[in-house]
C-alpha cells in the first residue's frame, strides 16, 4: 500500500516538475511585491517617496538575457511624497503636470549581462513629454518560482522639466533624483 | 549673595530673547503658507534656529545652576516671589519642551532636521502621520502657552520698573 501511494505521488508530481523546468521566462509581474521609490535632497535633508501605482510588463529568461524586455508605466498622480500638500504640488503643472502627462514610461531597448547576476538595461525614459536614453543597472535574484529585479539609477529632474518656475533652481530641491525599483515576476507557463 | 547678573547670563538672556522672538514670528508666519521654495527654506531656517535655541538653553541652564542669579527684592511679597520663580521655571520648561516637540514632530512627519543643512540630527521617532499631526498641535499649543508666559514675564518686568520702581528690569541691562 505504501509503495502504491509513493508511485501515485511520483506519477502526479513528475509532470508538475517538468512544467516548472520548462517555464524559464519570468513574465508575470507581481505588483504587490514590487515597488518604485525615489530619494532626493531638500536643503541637505534626505527625503524619500514612492509611486503607489504602476504597471510593468516584463519578460526575462536567465538563459537568454539579451532577449529580455520590459515596459514600465508609472502613474505619476499616485506619487507619495510623504505629505499631502507635497503630493498635490508635485502632481501640478510645474512638476509632473499629470493632467497633460499622466504617466512616465520606461521602455527597454536592450539588456546586457555584465557578470554574476548583474545586468545593464538600456532603454528610453519618458517623463512629461521628454525622452532620455538611460542605462539602468539591475540585479536578478531567483526566489523559488519567481524572481526579483532590483536596481537604482539617478535622473536629473532638470532634464525632464520636473519642477519649473520657482522650483527650477536646485538650491532647495536638488537636481539629482535617485530612483529605486524592485520588480517581482513569477515565471509563466 | 550677589546683587547682579553675570555678563554671560545677560548675554544669554538677550541672545535668546532675539532668537525666540524671531522663531515665534517665523513659526506663526510660515505654518499656513502655500507650499513654495520659500516655505521650505523658511521651515529649514526655523528648524536650524530651533536647534540653536535648544543648545543655547542647555548652556544657559548649566550657567544658571552654577551661577546663582541675584535675589528678588526683600520688599516683594512672598506670594509674588513664588509667582516669579514659577514663571521662570515655566519659561525654562517651555524653552526645553518647545524645541523637543518640534524635533519630534519633524521626525514623525518624515522630515529629518539637518542643522544648517550639514549636521543631521537623529530622528527620535519613525514616520507616523497621526503622531505627526498630534505633535504639530502640541508644538503649537506649547508656543501659545509660551507667548502667554512671555507676556507675563515682560509685563512683570515693566511693572517692577514703572510701578514698583525697583531694579528688577535694569539689572538685566548691559550697563547695570
Amino acid at each position: 500500500m505504501k509503495r502504491f501511494i509513493l508511485t501515485l505521488a511520483l506519477a502526479a508530481g513528475l509532470p508538475l516538475a517538468a512544467n516548472t523546468a520548462q517555464a524559464a521566462a519570468f513574465n508575470q509581474v507581481q505588483t504587490d511585491k514590487s515597488a518604485i521609490t525615489f530619494t532626493y535632497q531638500q536643503m541637505g535633508v534626505k527625503m524619500d517617496g514612492k509611486f503607489r501605482k504602476f504597471a510593468a510588463k516584463l519578460s526575462f529568461d536567465p538563459a537568454k538575457p539579451t532577449e529580455a524586455s520590459t515596459t514600465i508605466d508609472v502613474d505619476l498622480a499616485s506619487v507619495d511624497t510623504g505629505a499631502p500638500e507635497g503630493d498635490q504640488e508635485v502632481a501640478g503643472k510645474p512638476w509632473f503636470n499629470t493632467k497633460a502627462f499622466p504617466t512616465a514610461q520606461f521602455v527597454s531597448t536592450g539588456v546586457k549581462a555584465v557578470g554574476g547576476n548583474r545586468y545593464d538595461v538600456t532603454g528610453k525614459l519618458t517623463i512629461k513629454g521628454k525622452t532620455q536614453d538611460i542605462v539602468v543597472p539591475a540585479t536578478f535574484t531567483p526566489q523559488g518560482n519567481s524572481g526579483v529585479f532590483d536596481g537604482s539609477f539617478t535622473i536629473r529632474r532638470g532634464d525632464f522639466a520636473i519642477g519649473e518656475g520657482a522650483w527650477a533652481k536646485f538650491d532647495i530641491v536638488a537636481n539629482d533624483i535617485q530612483i529605486k525599483f524592485r520588480i517581482t515576476a513569477a515565471s509563466g507557463k | 549673595m550677589t546683587d547682579r547678573y553675570t555678563g554671560t547670563a545677560k548675554t544669554l538672556h538677550w541672545l535668546m530673547a532675539i532668537l525666540l522672538f524671531g522663531l515665534l514670528a517665523l513659526g506663526f508666519y510660515m505654518h499656513d503658507l502655500p507650499l513654495s521654495p520659500e516655505k521650505l527654506k523658511l521651515y529649514s531656517w526655523h528648524k536650524w534656529a530651533g536647534v540653536t535655541a535648544f543648545l543655547l538653553v542647555l548652556v544657559r541652564l548649566a550657567w544658571r545652576v552654577t551661577h546663582l542669579p541675584p535675589a528678588l527684592p526683600a520688599s516683594m511679597p512672598r506670594i509674588m516671589q513664588l509667582a516669579a520663580h514659577a514663571g521662570h521655571f515655566a519659561l525654562y520648561a517651555l524653552m526645553i519642551a518647545i524645541p523637543l516637540s518640534g524635533w519630534l514632530m519633524s521626525s514623525a512627519k518624515g522630515f529629518q532636521t539637518v542643522w544648517f543643512g550639514v549636521l543631521p540630527i537623529p530622528d527620535l521617532l519613525d514616520k507616523n502621520k497621526e503622531l505627526g499631526d498630534l505633535l504639530a498641535i502640541v508644538h503649537k499649543g506649547l508656543n501659545l502657552l509660551f507667548v502667554a508666559v512671555l507676556a507675563g514675564h515682560i509685563g512683570a518686568a515693566l511693572k517692577h520698573h514703572f510701578i514698583d520702581r525697583d531694579d528688577i528690569l535694569t539689572r538685566m541691562l548691559p550697563k547695570h
